[in-house]
């Protein structure tokens, strides 16, 4: 048997090492696995320390943002602020309550609202592992109800869709991510059209046609055509619009401040849901002649 | 740990040792930072720990052969908890090759000075999302830009925070 010199030895193990993960996303393609008992495993060992991490950064960002980043000190003050601080500290923290207990009551007359549509409260408590996707993770999981491919949103809007379900938690592909998209309309002119991420901050609603009237500033609501999300919720407003070839290129600030997400709710239903506020159901129309058909709109 | 031996029989250069548990520590507390901070504060989400963990260690162990294991494991790890829309492997194979030539550099180079480790951290942060680019394009078929003036930024603020976060490291080296 060759002897391998030592020092070939790493160059050796870092060709070793690339070859099976090259070999491991080849499996990943071509068998459409996802390694899930990896990250059922993976989120399940990290997931724990998010939830304490969550709750550490919520604490530190509340005590900052009430009680230090207020502290403009001048010397005739000083001494009256002195006074107050341990009161100051406290009120901040009933404060970050009150303000957590107010984001609740909304969420809860949002559901409240919408009874007829099966939903859940859930915490965010992390993001994705880097910037190659756009996603959240949830302190609720499949113990809970929630399954893959269920819709999330917030009273502001939509957030996007459950792409894994573990024990206790969930993570959410946002809708600005490059792989997401949800079926939209104009909320006043009634045109449809799907409406994707690009892995940045607006989203981008695909196949309107040049002929059609679009205003910056109109609102965009969900059409209920993807089958996840009922009709009418709010995904964003118009901001920019320019001719392209054959559709406009239209670009939608989401309604959802989706870059601070605290509590969303999950949408407990894969079959195809329908809202109270279902207005105008014929007068949706699809936004492209049959022969430039969008694709289907869902989130994939 | 003063006391420098010859790794590669060609040069004396200080390989550091760590106190038990440390880059396992230092690793999960990367990811949780990763997953925990871009909540609460978004523009947060530039900031690339679990890669400054992989250099620094790579940088002060000087062992290609672990260096690179370790950037294999962070990267699967990151993998995982990315969601199935980034395939176990992604940011394996960039972390792999970032642990081995971070460590390659570090037995040759002295990398204890900021300015070295500045400089180090934005090329490796480049290198990293070039690599990922080139996985996505090569091995996924997802057409990414390769360069763009956010990349840059990025580089220079992972840099620039990579100063401090190393200085923090350091603490967990054997006197």
């Amino acid at each position: 048997m060759v002897g391998i010199p030592s020092r070939h030895k790493s160059l050796v193990l870092l060709a070793g090492v690339i070859v099976l993960q090259i070999l491991m996303l080849a499996v990943q393609i071509k068998r459409d696995s996802q390694g899930r008992l990896i990250r059922v495993w993976t989120v399940g060992a990290v997931s724990p320390f998010e939830r304490a991490g969550s709750s550490g950064f919520g604490w530190f960002r509340d005590t900052w943002r009430r009680y230090f980043a207020l502290q403009n000190t001048t010397k005739e003050n000083e001494q009256l602020r002195r006074e107050n601080d341990t009161l100051k500290l406290q009120i901040s923290q009933l404060q970050g309550k009150a303000s957590e207990a107010g984001r609740l009551a909304v969420l809860l007359n949002f559901r409240q609202a919408h009874g007829d549509v099966p939903m859940l409260g859930a915490r965010v408590i992390g993001a994705g592992g880097g910037t190659a996707s756009l996603t959240i993770q949830l302190d609720r999981g499949e113990r809970d109800g929630i399954r893959k491919n269920m819709g999330v949103i917030t009273p502001d809007g939509v957030v996007g869709k459950v792409v894994e379900a573990y024990p206790n938690a969930a993570q959410v592909l946002l809708l600005t991510d490059k792989e997401s998209g949800v079926g939209a309309m104009l909320a006043d002119s009634r045109i449809q059209s799907p409406v994707g991420g690009q892995g940045e901050p607006l989203l981008v609603m695909k196949y309107v046609p040049n002929d059609d009237e679009v205003n910056v500033g109109e609102r965009v609501v969900t059409s209920g055509m993807d089958r996840i999300f009922p009709r009418d919720l709010p995904v964003g407003t118009v901001m920019e619009i320019k001719p392209g070839n054959p559709f406009k290129q239209i670009r939608i600030k989401p309604a959802a401040n989706l870059e601070r997400l605290e509590e969303v709710l999950v949408l407990l239903s894969l079959r195809p849901l329908e809202t109270k506020t279902e207005a105008h159901p014929a007068d949706a129309r699809p936004s492209a002649p049959s022969a430039s058909a969008p694709p289907p709109a869902a989130i994939r | 740990m003063k006391d420098a031996f010859d790794i590669r029989g060609e040069s004396h250069i200080e390989v550091h040792k760590f106190r038990v548990g440390a880059i396992i520590i230092a690793t999960l507390l990367a990811l949780v930072i990763q997953a925990s901070f871009p909540i609460h504060f978004a523009k947060a989400a530039v900031l690339d720990f679990p890669l400054m963990v992989t250099i620094y260690f790579g940088l002060s162990r000087r062992n290609p052969s672990t260096g690179l294991l370790l950037g294999m494991v962070i990267g699967l790890l990151r993998d995982s908890l990315s969601g199935p829309t980034v395939p176990l492997g992604l940011y394996g194979i960039a972390g792999t090759i970032i642990g081995y030539f971070a460590s390659s550099i570090g037995a040759r180079l002295d990398t204890e000075h900021p300015a070295a480790r500045f400089a180090l951290t934005a090329a490796f942060f480049v290198a990293h999302q070039g690599l990922i680019v080139a996985t996505r394009r090569m091995l996924l078929a997802q057409p990414e830009p390769w360069f763009n003036m956010h990349l840059f930024i990025a580089a220079l603020f992972n840099a620039l925070v990579s100063v401090f976060v190393f200085l923090l490291l350091d603490r967990l080296r054997k006197n």
